[in-house]
């Protein structure tokens, strides 16, 4: 509504009624009102969301306080409840999932906005969208069949053999580990990393790439040294906003890591991480902290995310001026 | 074109004017640097350049002239081969540097021989200093960045202004100067020949006559050629003009005669047209 | 300096050709997974699968029918949810608003957009799960139409404002209401752009599991009505997947091959034929 007056104020306060009774009456006013709220409706989700999660894990919070996030027990039965092994592995499975997927995404990107001619660019980039569209619960169901045991039998024994004495290696694998969850979120990420960083490859002027060129630099030297750092912070956007999918995916990650609320050095030990634990337990859970408590890992999440989100929507704008901000 | 031709006749006298009576120095007393033959360029279909011949000389700034589209910044382009970034474009005919077929030469090395600057200031988003150092940094130079940046920043009439705010970054300068730094930018890797393309048609008419001022300064120790749609610019600092209309070179000369006494009805009507 | 020049040349023939492995690898992976699915799921799909009931554990057999036209029902409920706001709140930003608060919506958006969909889970769950005490069909297709509200939203924005504006001048011109141009003009002259929205970020809810698993739940026969849990095909491959029997593994290839196939040719289509044309925004 404050839309609204606003306009009709700056007409002149003099034929201000006559103004809104005219735009009241061609319907103008009425579409303005009616369109505002259900945009106002988006604003009034989030912040419910964000209150139900609130106010729905008040007694963890009573009870545990900030232990809650620093603690390693999960103990339904004796109702404690300490986050860190799910944090953990979030994080973990997390930071796998960059270390495969910023290299591959970007170098991809690099080549479908500076190499390929552009109907081989769009058509590549089209599959690579739909890549981003498949469910992740088919992720989940070919990293159960296909990279468990992949994960089990190559690159397990192969990692264990030559780097078992180092602790991040450490044997035995079972398949399901910190590892697996990283590699299928890694194949999940990319589709992200791509279509936003080549986008902004794409919007850096081409008098960049000249200028370098006209120096004497390689097209390697003119896309590595000129290019990409002229959109450094629109890629780092990009890597936020796929962090931010990684750390909130559920059933791909809930299907691989095991399932285990345990802290390991090794990455090809099992695991656990929120989201998957939420999903597992929720339904399961008897006793109102012991909800609570699952209530309270969606809040850490929700703010996780959010949190990220906005960082990345920031950089991404800084460098394309668009994105979130039209005009 | 033609609306465009009336507003820029300014109310200067003819800059020819105060040339009148000076003696041209003919292209064949003068070192060639560069020698193109019958070229004809294709942007996929649609021919750009047809059958264009053109002699460069060493440590002369020769100046391309002509209406927008006439293909004056395409011929400048392809002296450093930056038209092989673009896709579907073909080349006929010959350019030698220096008497070497240009086309066979290695074309990073070219570019680092042909140096260009371009039509709008763009300098990278890095501090002064590395857009300077840019060009050495890439080609592994041995000697001291600091002096060399120092010498080209001087050489391109920046340093006084620049000399306390090396590690500022580039864009927190004025065009101009921009400019000027884009200039030291190529400069600094040394070239034999400066390609400028339009290099003031973004600045105001202080600036670029400190750039024309500039101009005649390298000329010393480099080769210019420099595309221009400002005519009394052509007429101020450039010892041969070539004057190009729909991608033909109509007349090439001394700049003096060219401006004095034309030899193609073309290039009068464009030069009067102008002046009014 | 010879040395060093060949040596440049030579990094960057290496890492541009590396930069194309990478293209090519993340496309083979695409084709990996449809492959995968075909061969697994080709083998376990029948006329049944579409037809029939779960059979109880341990006979063989039987189908997904319910599966099926739950998920249905589910889209259904979520588009009641996800379109108006997203489609109204769409016209709002790209036609009424200002500058502060259309930026506030647009963030919240775009972040409403990058919440984990288990979160949106947990929200349905104490909006109307807790409060009736069961878990319903309304409840998971509440949870998928927020999911539906950002892609819509941003996208129906995005058309509208590609709109030319000679087009809205022109009605403008001939004395019609800012709405009426909009409701005349705008709308119709972007009506396939937004349909294409609306359709891909059905495809993208389509294909959720988390959210659905404590609201939806799930179910081993017919649901009638909104309010009991429903089966969906998602939940269904999930749960058949992390099953110990290899009868249920079969049908979660089935199961998966018709979700992926139905997700993949709503996102052909709409980014073909339907918007054939005009640039479509990422998901």
């Amino acid at each position: 509504m404050s839309a609204t007056t606003a306009t009709v104020q700056r007409a002149g306060p003099a034929w201000a009624p006559r103004v809104f009774l005219r735009r009241l009456a061609n319907g103008d006013a009425v579409a303005h009102l009616i369109t505002l709220i259900f945009a106002a409706a988006v604003i009034l989700i989030t912040a419910s969301l964000f209150y139900i999660l609130w106010r729905d894990s008040a007694l963890p919070r009573a009870a545990f306080g900030w232990n809650f996030l620093f603690t390693q027990t999960w103990d339904p039965v004796f109702e404690k409840f300490g986050a860190l092994p799910f944090i953990y592995g979030t994080l973990m499975t997390s930071f796998l999932a960059l270390l495969m997927a910023v290299p591959l995404g970007l170098g991809a990107a690099i080549f479908l906005a500076e190499l390929a001619p552009a109907r081989i660019s769009d058509g590549l980039t089209f599959v690579i969208e739909l890549l981003a569209a498949v469910p992740s619960v088919l992720y989940g169901l070919l990293g159960v069949f296909v990279v468990v045991p992949f994960v089990r039998t190559v690159v397990g024994p192969a990692l264990e053999n030559s780097f078992g004495v180092i602790p991040f290696f450490k044997g035995p694998g079972y398949g399901v580990s910190f590892l697996t969850a990283g590699l299928v979120l890694s194949i999940m990420i990319v589709p992200f990393i791509i279509s936003v960083s080549r986008e902004i490859l794409m919007a850096v002027p081409v008098d960049q790439r000249e200028a370098a060129l006209s120096l004497g630099a390689t097209r390697w030297e003119s896309t590595w040294r000129v290019v990409v750092p002229y959109a450094r912070s629109g890629i780092f956007g990009s890597i936020f906003l796929a962090l931010a999918r990684a750390l909130g995916e559920t059933m791909a990650v809930t299907m691989v890591i095991g399932n285990v609320p345990a802290i390991s050095a090794s990455i090809l030990a099992p695991g656990y991480s929120i989201a998957a634990v939420i999903a597992n337990e929720f339904t399961e859970a008897t006793g109102d902290l012991y909800l609570q408590a699952l209530v309270e890992l969606g809040l850490v999440l929700f703010l996780l995310t959010f949190i990220l989100n906005g960082m990345a929507r920031l950089l991404i704008l800084a460098t394309t001026q668009k994105g979130t901000a039209h005009e | 074109m033609e609306i465009s031709l009336k507003a820029t006749a300014s109310n200067q006298p003819p800059a020819n004017s105060s040339r009148e009576g000076v003696l041209a120095e003919p292209l064949a007393a003068l070192l060639t640097r560069m020698k193109i033959s019958r070229l004809n360029f294709f942007y996929s279909k649609k021919q750009a350049l047809f059958d264009v011949n053109l002699e460069i000389a060493a440590n002369r700034v020769t100046a391309l002239i002509g209406p927008s589209g006439c293909g004056k910044s395409t011929l400048l382009r392809t002296m450093n081969r930056m038209y092989e970034t673009l896709r579907n474009v073909r080349l006929e005919g010959e350019i030698l540097l220096d008497n070497e077929n240009l086309l066979a030469l290695d074309v990073v090395q070219l570019r680092r021989r042909v140096g260009m600057v371009f039509q709008r200031p763009n300098p990278f988003p890095k501090s002064i200093f590395e857009n300077v150092a840019f060009g050495l940094r890439i080609n592994g130079y041995k000697g001291s960045l600091a002096d060399s940046v120092e010498h080209s920043l001087k050489r391109a009439a920046l340093w006084e202004e620049v000399k306390d705010q090396l590690h500022k970054s580039a864009y927190a300068l004025s065009g101009g100067q921009q400019q000027r730094l884009c200039i030291a930018r190529a400069l600094a890797v040394d070239p034999e020949i400066l390609l400028l393309d339009e290099p003031c048609s973004a600045l105001d008419p202080v600036t670029t006559a400190k750039i024309e001022e500039l101009m005649i300064e390298l000329k010393k120790n480099y080769t210019i050629v420099i595309v221009t749609h400002n005519m009394q610019q052509a007429a101020r600092v450039s010892d041969f003009t070539a004057f190009m209309l729909n991608g033909v070179c109509v007349e090439f000369n001394p700049t003096a005669l060219l401006f004095t006494t034309p030899s193609d009805p073309r290039t009068e009507s464009y030069i009067t047209g102008r002046f009014g | 300096m010879r040395a060093r020049l060949l040596w440049r040349k030579g990094l960057s023939w290496f890492m541009l050709s590396l930069t194309g492995f990478c293209a090519l690898g993340s496309v083979l992976v695409l084709f990996f997974i449809l492959g995968y699915l075909v061969v697994n799921g080709g083998r376990a799909i029948n006329w049944a699968f579409f037809t029939q009931l779960p059979k109880p554990v341990g006979e063989s057999g039987g189908g997904m029918a319910n599966a099926i036209v739950g998920s249905g029902k589910l889209l259904l409920l979520a588009s009641c949810i996800g379109v108006p706001i997203g489609f109204l709140g769409g016209v709002y930003l790209a036609e009424f608003g200002g500058r502060t608060f259309s930026f506030l919506v647009r963030y919240t958006t775009d972040l409403l957009n990058g919440v984990p969909s288990i979160v949106i889970g947990i929200f349905a769950y104490s909006l109307i799960v807790l409060p009736m005490k069961h878990f319903s069909a309304l409840a998971g297709g509440f949870a998928l139409g927020v999911m539906m509200i950002p892609i819509t939203m941003r996208s129906t924005e995005e058309f509208l404002r590609a709109v030319p504006k000679p087009l809205r001048e022109g009605a403008m011109a001939l004395g019609a209401s800012k709405w009426k141009t909009i409701q005349r003009v705008v709308i119709p002259a972007a009506f396939r752009g937004i349909l294409t929205a609306v359709l891909l970020s059905l495809a993208r809810v389509a294909g959720e599991t988390a959210p659905l698993l404590f609201t939806a739940f799930g179910n081993r026969f017919w649901s009638d009505g909104w309010m009991h849990p429903i089966a969906s095909l998602p939940v269904v491959v999930f749960t058949y997947a992390i099953s110990p029997y290899d009868d249920w593994h079969r049908q979660a290839w089935a199961a998966g091959l018709v979700l992926l196939v139905l997700v993949l040719l709503t996102n052909v289509i709409s980014r073909t034929v339907l918007s054939r044309g005009i640039s479509v925004t990422r998901s």
